[in-house]
């Protein structure tokens, strides 16, 4: 087994409006893999993943119970500096969602919050972080423009190299294909395979090709409790429980 | 049939309103400009009234014009620094539906219909208690408060429009509260706030009532912030007020430089709207 990046547990997710979301929650992520957390929808998957970096704080009438360790430390514990667990686990959301204001500001926005200022050091930054991502070529020569002028599938790749460029050491990412076309898509499913070495990741996805494609890791949620995890050649090809072996084949979404 | 007839029967009615709305207000500005536009002269523009300005003798509506600009600028400025910190502390820090936010919102609600001349009484008020007289500074201080309301709420409304995505992608990246409100929120919001900027500016300068007694009247140009200061709606009311018909004329005349003031000013607000909304997102 390898070593884990977070550990859950006993975590209890409850929304105000909409009563229980996950219960009693209990898995390791492992380090430098790629984690997929699947199931059908509602089943929690955004809610857990969210909760990695109390990004789910945001939302109001929201209560969270039970404990997330990063590196050890509760990440709910009352003294966190809640920015400095945001910054240390990145998020690439569903939709891209660019900010107001130009490529290049896009990708420096995250260093200039922590207290990066010097021009040099942001210029090959951004510069960097663009290539990760596999778009600098594109935008190399309007680095100034509007970021919301450029397509779906090159905003989303903008705002994986703006979660990059803090230099996080998770990266969640809550279906974060389902919005493109299939060539963004693959595109950034390349990136994230290719970053696997370096970051340890986690996915919501409801696309079970792509979880079978990308996951090293896999966890399934059902009706907000966690039903099975385990290395993904187990869990696709020999899964313990029976209502993980009825989803893999698609008996119900 | 029965579902074209209720389409064409909709149709009729808000085609029937439209022209009712807009019917009724090209009739006031047709007035304005039929009875004002002879009565306007560049004397009116550039100079202040003269002994006798009042039965029909030279002068000009000059005092009128630089007392409401800089009452209404004074006022604008000051309600936006106050409706700023309002508004961000409503959005970011207050649970929206919360007891507390919905008292907030009911009361500006409330203070949003209070008739303007309440607002000038509350000002005049305000003036005795501090020993001040009706002065520039005793209107900016009435206007701002009537701009308040009409300020807090509409930047509200602005910033609540952000996507909540929009917020979480800076939020997730380590930035806090106040950084995601200044670089992301306010950026982002940028053309709305700068509509209500104007629309709270236009009900400024177009009121009288609330600068009646803070602000006063006078001959004179703008000196000091502690004189009284002479304003356009004023102006129109009182040349209104005299019997004698040129000078009524004049009153049009005053009505339509507020009008043109008024277009400017809300030209000027579209093109930097459009400007500042470059790199919003959509």
């Amino acid at each position: 087994m390898t070593d884990s990046v977070i550990q859950i547990r006993g975590l209890n997710v409850t929304y105000r409006d909409n009563g229980s979301a996950i219960r009693n929650v209990d898995v390791d992520i492992p380090s430098r893999q790629i984690t997929a957390i699947i199931g059908p929808s509602g089943c929690g998957k955004t809610t857990l993943l969210r909760s990695m970096s109390r990004l789910l704080d945001l939302i109001e009438g929201v209560r969270i119970e039970g404990r997330v360790l990063f590196q050890g430390k509760n990440i709910y514990d009352a003294n966190t500096d809640v920015t400095e667990i945001r910054k240390r686990i990145g998020l690439l959301a569903q939709r891209p969602f660019p900010l107001p204001m130009s490529i290049y500001d896009n990708v420096a926005y995250g260093p200039r919050v922590h207290g990066l200022r010097k021009r040099a050091a942001l210029n090959a930054l951004v510069e960097r972080e663009l290539r990760t991502a596999g778009l600098w070529e594109e935008v190399k020569d309007r680095l100034h423009a509007p970021a919301s002028a450029l397509s779906i599938g090159q905003q989303q790749r903008l705002c994986l190299a703006r979660g990059l460029a803090v230099a996080p050491e998770v990266l969640l990412c809550d279906e974060a294909t389902s919005a493109l076309d299939p060539i963004s898509a693959r595109c950034i499913e390349d990136r994230l395979l290719a970053l696997k070495a370096d970051y340890s990741i986690v996915l919501v996805t409801h696309v079970l090709r792509q979880a079978r494609r990308l996951a090293d890791y896999v966890i399934f949620m059902y009706l907000g409790e966690l039903v099975e995890h385990g290395p993904a050649d187990q869990v696709f090809a020999n899964p313990k429980e029976e209502r993980t072996r009825a989803y893999i084949a698609g008996e119900f979404y | 049939m029965g579902k074209h007839l209720e389409e064409r029967l909709m149709l009729g009615l808000m085609l029937a309103s439209l022209a009712l709305v807009t019917g009724s207000l090209f009739l006031i500005l047709g007035t304005v400009i039929a009875k004002g536009l002879p009565a306007l002269n560049l004397a009116m523009l550039t100079q202040v009234p003269k002994g006798g300005y009042y039965l029909g003798k030279e002068g000009g509506i000059l005092n009128a014009i630089a007392g409401s600009l800089a009452m209404a600028t004074g006022a604008t400025a000051l309600s936006f620094v106050l409706s700023l910190g309002v508004a961000l502390y409503l959005q970011l820090f207050v649970r929206q539906s919360s007891r507390f936010a919905h008292l907030v919102r009911l009361s500006l609600d409330v203070l949003w219909g209070v008739p303007s001349i309440v607002y000038g009484a509350f000002g005049f008020t305000l003036l005795l208690l501090l020993k001040m007289r009706a002065s520039l500074l005793g209107g900016v201080i009435a206007l701002a408060l009537l701009e308040l309301p009409i300020m807090v709420r509409g930047m509200e409304e602005v910033m609540g429009m952000v996507p909540f995505g929009l917020k979480e992608a800076s939020y997730a990246l380590g930035a806090t509260r106040l950084e995601t409100s200044l670089h992301v929120l306010l950026r982002q919001a940028a053309p709305g706030v700068v509509t209500v900027i104007l629309l709270a500016f236009g009900r400024a300068i177009g009121d009288a009532a609330s600068v009646l007694f803070t602000a006063g009247y006078t001959d004179h140009m703008p000196s000091s912030p502690l004189r009284p200061v002479a304003s356009l709606p004023l102006a129109v009311f009182f040349q209104l007020g005299t019997p004698l018909p040129e000078v009524q004329q004049r009153a049009y005349a005053a009505a339509l430089v507020l009008v043109v003031i008024i277009m400017i000013i809300s030209l000027l607000t579209r093109l930097l709207a459009r400007r500042l909304s470059k790199h919003v997102v959509r």
